[in-house]
């Protein structure tokens, strides 16, 4: 605790502009670049997770009293695995890629460097408190990077275990931990970065990226947005977790209801407010937002299922409404929450054109059986991500970019994106001293421009005839 | 306040405070070094919100003024963007023959007015024939042909593995176009750099807004009428104008009044390739920044294409005569110097400068005759403004006495001939700012290694060059010295590398474009996964019992082992 005093009183623009140069002078010796420490880094990281899997759980249950099986599901294994594929991948990652040259620079060859960028912020969301702010680091590291990490002061516990946690398994020397909120970040944001990496919302979006204009710092924002299911008729209604809102058709929609219904009574009992394996709302401030949003006069009466909540335990039951209107206030914002609302539409095509009339979002899902739609639907409906038949898995595959779009963010990261993102692709061009014509060169007669554009538009027969001087 | 951009006014610009933005003028008779001092006052702060472009070219400016009086204001800003939003939703922009179409129509549009294309940018910068064409016309018709053969296999999803978590799944990466995205260029390529960004723009299936750069204003109204003529009007338009214009256009998604506006602008991509502005205002705010900030209010993506002092390293083993003419070729030859990825200056040993010094003055001789400045063969300074700031780069008192090569000049013909410097001092202006002319310092260092240092206290350069045929100092240099990209020795010519990303890294810019990576540049990459209904494990959901957490957690973490319980999960229970 006095050491988090400490810190607060302590961390303004000055130590912060100290921080950065302590990184750029690690950066400049070269150290993280090689792929020794890369590996070293990934790899205690690795030993990290397992070491302290109860510690991380029980902060990760502290913050958000986020059930066991999810923490270590979508926190801690996702991590690892990433840290796995890095370690795994490293080698031809940072190999330079050859690419092909033309007749015009005969002979030659070029390759593409992938080069660390130098000293890069990651600002991390209280949600995935753990893994939104160690995945973006592995990225970092792999790159081979210095870098500072701000956990969300929102999630208290989780982000004073990383400031534990991290100086002792990582290179103090080159990987950081400041903790703090809204003047801590203002600092961070004061310096010249070589990259800022933002998880959370579009209103600290807009303020990261426009304090990184100043310094011309290149930023990947991952943000949120309004992530719809569109759930066509006549399919197996058995997943949904947490989408922001549902469309569906009207004949079908009580059908879902019934069904959605059903599961969330298998999947947290009669009295959800009582069950252990539903997470609680972060802060009191989220909580009242919500229930603003439930008593928003449009919607009031739209409740099908739920409803209830506790505010001294900081809990709402999980909650559907059904048929509500697109102008009310839950169909405006992000909802962040337990509310789930159901949109209705006469024919399922139409909801194209509701999600395409609001901003980008992150995700997209369809859940149908008809290929023809599927097609449709991919096609049509810009998103970060979209998932067809089911929610959220895209972002298990490290296969796939993840990253959101207009709204929702700019840039993407997981697998070989992490590694790119924290990366600068520098082109390079071999040449010899020899096939050097002196056709390049001044004074310009005619013949020279004539084989030059024979030369550039790569026509054999003009560019015999012009070294013939023929045309 | 547009009022002000009367003829009185040489320079002006805008200082954007965030919600108050003023036009305020730079009175033409202060020098640049007090202006910046009147619009900064304590240079030590760091530049927060007031922000500068300053925009001037004495001769220029009387045309510009005419030109205004149509005002491009924010009001007609705001319809141009709303028809060019409507001609996206209806999807013709994302059809693959739309695109080609497109390609085309450019295609032949260079075909059939390249004359006018010559005309216009020998008005403008006096460029030669010769260059126009190797890098103008040709660039624009190789990205073009290549577009073209390549647009069916860039549109094409790309696969991607699925992993055992997911399985029975299938996934890929769709690229799919932006929306309306605004491409502002500069006056050096005029013609190149207006149309390539262009043509990415076009190939990713955007609706797309140029506006040239108004220091080519030939080149500029001649791109306008050629779209207009050539080009689908409702989805690619040419915006003419100055700093009001560029104003208007940036506060299109800027201004949260017109709220449907902002919505609709969804993800404009803003490719920038700007980098005259900055001379006026001295080394502070450039336009990248602005154009950043302004972005950033609509979480706009931007491609900022920047310079910087582009260094070239010449080991003492290299063949003299054709490293003398590729630097002379990455020199002067690309516009006189006025180029972004032209030799900033020279690195090299004390005892070889004087072999390199001769060798350079004899290729000049040779290219450019004895008296370059009758040459046909080099462009002009783009402007008076231009001039007269090499004019004082050159007369600095540190410098002036260490010109080993060429010096003259012709301020009426807004003519300097290739001139070096030899052993000019660090904190001079020369080796402080970008030069972008035809100045030449050289720069001597004891050992070549130490030449690394020297560069990489200076902001990352959009290109660097090294001349040697030392094979352990080109692996070292390639990995120690960061920059947008490389050549080995040789210059410029990586740009003509269709297969090689182009684009700045720190102070020389975001992001990259040229061949696939402009269309990339202009898509998202989407992330699809594809799953069927079967295969839904309870185990992912709750509630969460013991056996389920072991089992998840050994799914995840993969083996042979953990498939077999996997697949016990698969067996729906």
């Amino acid at each position: 605790m006095s050491t988090e005093e400490e810190n607060q009183t302590v961390f303004d623009v000055a130590a912060a502009s100290m921080l950065t140069k302590e990184l750029r002078d690690v950066f400049a010796s070269g150290k993280t670049r090689s792929y020794e420490w890369r590996i070293s880094q990934l790899k205690s990281m690795i030993k990290m997770c397992e070491e302290h899997e109860e510690d991380i759980a029980d902060a990760l249950h502290q913050d958000l009293s986020k059930p066991k099986l999810e923490s270590i599901v979508y926190e801690i294994t996702m991590l690892k695995n990433s840290c796995a594929l890095a370690i795994k991948e490293l080698k031809r990652w940072m190999m330079p890629e050859k690419a092909k040259t033309s007749l015009l620079t005969f002979p030659s060859s070029a390759e593409i460097v992938s080069e660390p960028l130098g000293a890069v912020l990651i600002i991390s969301a209280w949600n995935y408190p753990f893994l939104l702010s160690l995945d973006p680091l592995v990225g970092a590291i792999s790159a081979g990077n210095t870098m500072v990490l701000k956990p969300s002061e929102l999630s208290p516990a989780t982000s004073t275990l990383l400031a534990k946690l991290l100086p002792e398994y990582l290179d103090v020397s080159s990987i950081k931990v400041v903790e703090g909120a809204v003047s801590e970040t203002s600092a961070l944001l004061e310096q010249k970065w070589d990259k800022i990496f933002y998880t959370g919302n579009g209103r600290v979006g807009r303020i990261v990226m426009a304090a990184a204009a100043k310094h011309l710092t290149p930023v990947v924002l991952e943000l949120g947005g309004k992530s719809p299911v569109v759930v066509d008729s006549g399919i197996d209604l058995q997943a949904c977790i947490s989408p922001d809102y549902i469309i569906t058709t009207k004949d079908y929609a009580d059908k879902l209801v019934d069904s959605l219904k059903k599961e969330l009574e298998t999947f947290y009992g009669e009295n959800p407010l009582e069950s252990k394996d539903i997470s609680r709302i972060v802060s009191s401030n989220h909580f009242s937002r919500l229930t603003k949003l439930l008593d928003d006069d449009k919607v009031s009466g739209k409740i099908v299922y739920g409803g209830e909540r506790d505010e001294a335990n900081l809990k709402i039951a999980p909650t559907i409404l059904l048929d509500v209107p697109r102008d009310s206030l839950i169909m405006k914002e992000e909802i962040f929450g337990p509310l789930l609302p159901i949109l209705i539409v006469s024919k399922i095509e139409d909801s194209w054109d509701v999600i395409n009339s609001g901003t980008k979002p992150l995700a997209a899902y369809l859940f149908t059986n008809n290929k023809k739609l599927k097609e449709q639907f991919v096609m049509s409906v810009s998103a970060g991500g979209v998932t067809i038949n089911d929610i959220a898995m895209h972002l298990a595959i490290h296969t796939l970019p993840f990253g959101g779009v207009g709204e929702s963010g700019t840039g993407s990261y997981h697998g070989i994106f992490s590694f790119d993102a924290f990366s600068h692709k520098k082109a390079v061009l071999y040449r010899s001293f020899m096939g050097d014509a002196a056709l390049r060169y001044p004074p310009y007669t005619l013949g020279k421009i004539r084989l030059m554009k024979a030369l550039m538009t790569s026509n054999l027969w003009t560019i015999l005839r012009a070294l013939l001087g023929l045309s | 306040m547009r009022s002000l951009c009367v003829e009185p006014f040489q320079n002006f610009s805008v200082v954007d405070t965030g919600a108050r933005r003023t036009l305020t003028y730079c009175s033409p008779w202060k020098t640049n070094h007090k202006h910046e001092a009147v619009l900064f006052p304590p240079p030590s702060r760091p530049i927060r919100k007031t922000l500068c472009i300053c925009l001037s070219s004495s001769s220029k400016l009387p045309v510009m003024m005419e030109e205004e009086k149509k005002t491009f204001d924010a009001n007609e800003t705001a319809l141009l963007v709303k028809e060019l939003n409507e001609s996206f939703r209806t999807g013709k922009t994302k059809s693959y023959e739309w695109r080609v179409s497109q390609l085309k129509s450019i295609e032949k549009m260079v075909v059939e007015r390249e004359k006018d294309i010559y005309e216009a940018l020998y008005k403008d910068l006096s460029k030669p024939e010769f260059e126009a064409f190797v890098s103008e016309i040709a660039m624009v018709k190789s990205s073009c042909k290549e577009a073209l053969k390549e647009l069916k296999h860039w549109m094409k999803p790309e696969k991607a593995k699925t992993s055992m978590e997911t399985y029975p799944s299938s996934a890929e990466i769709v690229s799919e176009p932006l929306g309306a995205v605004l491409v502002i260029s500069t006056w050096n390529y005029p013609f190149a750099l207006s149309v390539k960004p262009v043509i990415g723009a076009i190939t990713a299936g955007n609706a797309t807004v140029l506006k040239p750069s108004e220091i080519a204003p030939a080149t500029s109204s001649l791109l306008s009428k050629l779209f207009e003529e050539y080009l689908d009007r409702s989805a690619v338009r040419v915006v003419e104008g100055d700093v009001p214009q560029t104003t208007a256009l940036l506060e299109q998604k800027w201004d949260k009044n017109i709220f449907t506006q902002v919505l609709n602008f969804n993800t404009p991509n803003i490719v920038h390739l700007s980098l005259h502005t900055r001379y006026n205002c001295g080394r502070s705010p450039r336009v990248g920044r602005i154009i950043m900030t302004a972005a950033a209010k609509h979480l706009t993506p931007v491609v900022l294409e920047l310079g910087g002092k582009c260094p070239a390293v010449i080991d003492s083993d290299v063949d003299l005569q054709v490293t003398a003419r590729r630097i002379i070729g990455g020199k002067w030859q690309v516009n006189n110097g006025q180029a972004c990825i032209s030799v900033d200056y020279i690195i090299t040993t004390k005892d070889f400068a004087p072999k390199l010094i001769d060798a350079l003055r004899k290729g000049i001789e040779e290219c450019f005759g004895t008296d370059p400045m009758e040459s046909k063969d080099i462009s002009r300074i783009v402007s008076s403004n231009h001039f007269s700031r090499l004019q004082s780069l050159m007369d600095e008192y540190k410098v002036y006495n260490k010109i080993v090569v060429g010096g003259q000049r012709n301020q009426k013909e807004l003519k300097i001939a290739p001139t070096i410097f030899l052993d000019v001092p660090g904190d001079s202006q020369l080796m402080q700012e970008e030069i972008f002319g035809p100045l030449l310092p050289i720069i001597t260092v004891e050992n070549v290694k130490d030449s690394i240092d020297l560069i990489n206290s200076k902001p990352k350069p959009l290109a660097a060059y090294l001349f040697t045929n030392n094979d352990k100092l080109k692996n070292y240099f390639v990995q120690s010295v960061s920059s947008g990209g490389m050549a080995i020795n040789d210059t410029v010519l990586h740009v003509t590398v269709s297969s090689l990303p182009f684009g700045g890294v720190g102070e020389s810019g975001m992001g990259s474009y040229h061949g696939k990576f402009s269309f990339d540049a202009f898509s998202h990459k989407k992330a699809v996964l594809y799953r069927s209904f079967s295969g839904d494990s309870s185990v992912r959901y709750p509630p969460y019992t013991p056996e389920k957490q072991k089992l998840i957690k050994a799914v995840m973490n993969g083996g042979i082992f953990n498939i077999i319980l996997a697949l016990m999960g698969w067996s729906r229970d």
